[in-house]
């Protein structure tokens, strides 16, 4: 008896098509704005400072919105978006629920409570950058906490994460809301709001070289554990008998998690729901195996944030929404559909 | 074909010793069953034959290559283990379930191949599941289930084979079907079972483990005495054969006199 492989789910088709969404979103996102640009224009201003040719015929306040603010800011969605889908469908796999997010891990708050402190108490020892490297010392310190708490005879149990996690993300968001309480600035009180929901507006070109790196090398690592990472998802029992130490791999799977997440929220604050709905979603169309799943999260991720942004920056022009406010406002009734069609599939109700 | 060898195996759960001192030999090719009342450290035992649980003392060998010392990888090269519990959170197709016996094959980047993909069909096709290749596994009935995960330790195509209680949760015919695929693989196999009379069926060598040792081994007409079981399970046993082997067949039912205490 012979058999024919079943048909592969077109990963490709999927990259494809999000790879068109996130360029045409890139596009719209470089195009549309409070100063108006034509995209003649934009391409030109592109194109000169790409490749230095061409006359530069527009004006230089529409060379700064279109190179220094709105094309690292498209970038930064893109990078942040992808960075949280992939550390979302790392942590799916690392506490084997397809229900969990980064953020369960702790590390958001962490990040909120070292950037909210150098925000109120004014104390900036590294200057502009102190926030957010104080939010990334924050996520590792929490990240440490967390570690410490799941570890249990040199092992990592998903309960004991997903339990040590929520301790520390109460305990901390309690502190974050306390340090918030006590800035009497409403100033401040906003800015910091503003960081707790995520934003993108400090985006730059030098904001972008940490973000890609570290997002190209965790990448890069989890590809190499696509196969590990799919045994893991059966159970240690069964990863054990396949050749997969699940205690090791969840402690390296657990440092990569922490650190592209406290990059991705050190720089763009706690913009919620990609890292569960994204990779979540991604499943649904090209199935578990990470070998596809990851680069096409890492695809949608990006897609998705950089359209939220368009929509944070023009919905309610000319206020601007934190992202964070977004993606929940969407990502909720979203994230409501997959478990009500996922039930559906799984019980046959 | 490869013989497997416990010496003198101890496996400590956090500060309880479950195994200690379990010597096994299971012959090139060889069926062998270990039975044992609930607690008595079958499973415990198999799971560091997996490497799943570390040793406290002793050793594992397969065709003379210490278990223990190879990587992770190796030892799943040599060693395929159908476990009690199988988790699916995730949505996994019967395809891909079984192709993950390719896993210890494969290193990192590293593409199916035509012949990871023969491998896996032929597994499918042995286990009589090649028709469910396209569907879910968590829509499968629990026969279907255990023939799935013993087509993906098939693929594994390691020489020995190791089964924790595989016939549990399945229905007389789906027992005998699953044992009998299994013990036509061709592979050494030591699997833990909890039923003694498929165990005289399918095995030609049986251990019987009690509190964590050893107390009886042999073949299985030898060894399930009446006197044996009702030390070790605390029943009584009346044995006749199965009709047309030398099978031993065991009528059980509860001990005369009440429940009774080693």
């Amino acid at each position: 008896m012979t058999v024919k492989r079943p048909g592969r789910k077109a990963v490709w088709g999927a990259c494809a098509v999000l790879a068109g969404v996130l360029l045409a979103g890139l596009t719209a996102s470089v195009l549309l704005g409070t100063v108006t640009v034509s995209a003649d224009a934009v391409a030109r201003i592109v194109a000169w400072h790409l490749t230095g040719q061409g006359e530069p015929t527009w004006s230089a306040s529409q060379d700064t919105v279109v190179w220094n603010l709105r094309l690292p800011r498209a970038l930064l969605a893109a990078l942040v978006g992808a960075g949280l889908a992939v550390s979302g469908a790392a942590t799916q796999a690392l506490v084997r629920n397809p229900l969990a997010d980064p953020y369960v891990l702790g590390l958001t708050y962490g990040a909120a409570v070292g950037a909210v402190a150098v925000t109120v108490t004014g104390i900036a020892p590294l200057g502009g950058a102190s926030a957010g490297v104080a939010a990334f010392l924050g996520a590792l310190c929490a990240f440490a906490v967390v570690y410490a708490l799941a570890r249990a005879g040199g092992a990592l149990a998903p309960l004991r994460l997903v339990l040590a996690g929520m301790a520390v993300t109460y305990a901390l968001s309690g502190v974050t809301s306390f340090l918030v309480l006590q800035a009497d600035d409403p100033g401040t009180t906003h800015s910091v709001l503003f960081w707790l929901f995520g934003s993108l507006a400090e985006a730059d070109w030098a904001s972008l070289g940490l973000p890609a790196l570290v997002l190209a090398a965790t990448m890069l690592a989890l590809l190499a554990q696509a196969r590990p990472l799919n045994a893991l998802l059966l159970g240690d029992e069964t990863a054990a008998g396949l050749g997969v130490p699940a205690a090791r791999l969840r402690r390296h799977l657990f440092l990569l998690v922490a650190l592209l997440t406290g990059v991705m929220v050190a720089l763009a604050g706690g913009v919620g729901f990609i890292g569960l709905i994204v990779p979540h979603a991604a499943r649904l169309l090209v199935g578990s195996d990470h070998r596809g799943l990851l680069p096409v999260a890492a695809l949608a991720g990006a897609a998705f944030l950089v359209l939220v942004d368009i929509a944070a920056r023009t919905a309610l022009h000319p206020q601007e929404l934190p992202v964070g406010v977004v993606t929940s406002v969407i990502g909720a009734p979203l994230f409501l559909w997959l478990v009500h069609t996922r039930a559906r599939d799984t019980t046959g109700l | 074909m490869t013989s497997l060898i416990l010496r003198d195996v101890h496996v400590t759960i956090g500060t309880t010793p479950v195994v200690t001192g379990v010597s096994l030999t299971a012959p090139s090719g060889g069926r062998v069953g270990i039975v044992g009342p609930n607690g008595s450290g079958k499973s415990t035992l198999l799971r560091a034959v997996y490497r799943h649980l570390p040793l406290a003392g002793g050793s594992i060998t397969v065709g003379g290559e210490d278990l223990w010392a190879l990587t992770p990888r190796r030892a799943a090269q040599l060693v395929a283990a159908l476990p009690q519990e199988t988790r699916s959170d995730f949505d996994v197709t019967v395809w891909e379930m079984a192709a993950m016996g390719r896993t210890p094959h494969k290193r990192p980047f590293a593409a199916d191949t035509e012949r990871d993909v023969a491998v896996v069909a032929d597994a499918l096709a042995h286990a009589g599941v090649a028709h469910l290749a396209g569907r879910r596994f968590t829509t499968l009935s629990g026969g279907e289930r255990q023939r799935v995960l013993l087509a993906r330790a098939l693929a594994q195509q390691a020489p020995v084979l190791v089964l924790d209680e595989p016939t549990n949760h399945l229905d007389v015919r789906h027992q005998f079907d699953l044992l009998g695929l299994v013990t036509s693989a061709g592979t050494t196999v030591v699997a833990a079972l909890h039923d003694l009379n498929l165990a005289a069926a399918y095995c030609d060598h049986v251990y019987v483990l009690a509190a964590g040792r050893v107390v009886a081994d042999g073949p299985p007409y030898e060894v399930l005495t009446p006197e044996l079981v009702r030390e070790v399970f605390g029943v009584d046993a009346h044995v006749t054969s199965v009709p047309g082997t030398d099978a031993p067949h065991l009528i059980l039912r509860p001990a005369a006199g009440g429940p009774t205490t080693r």
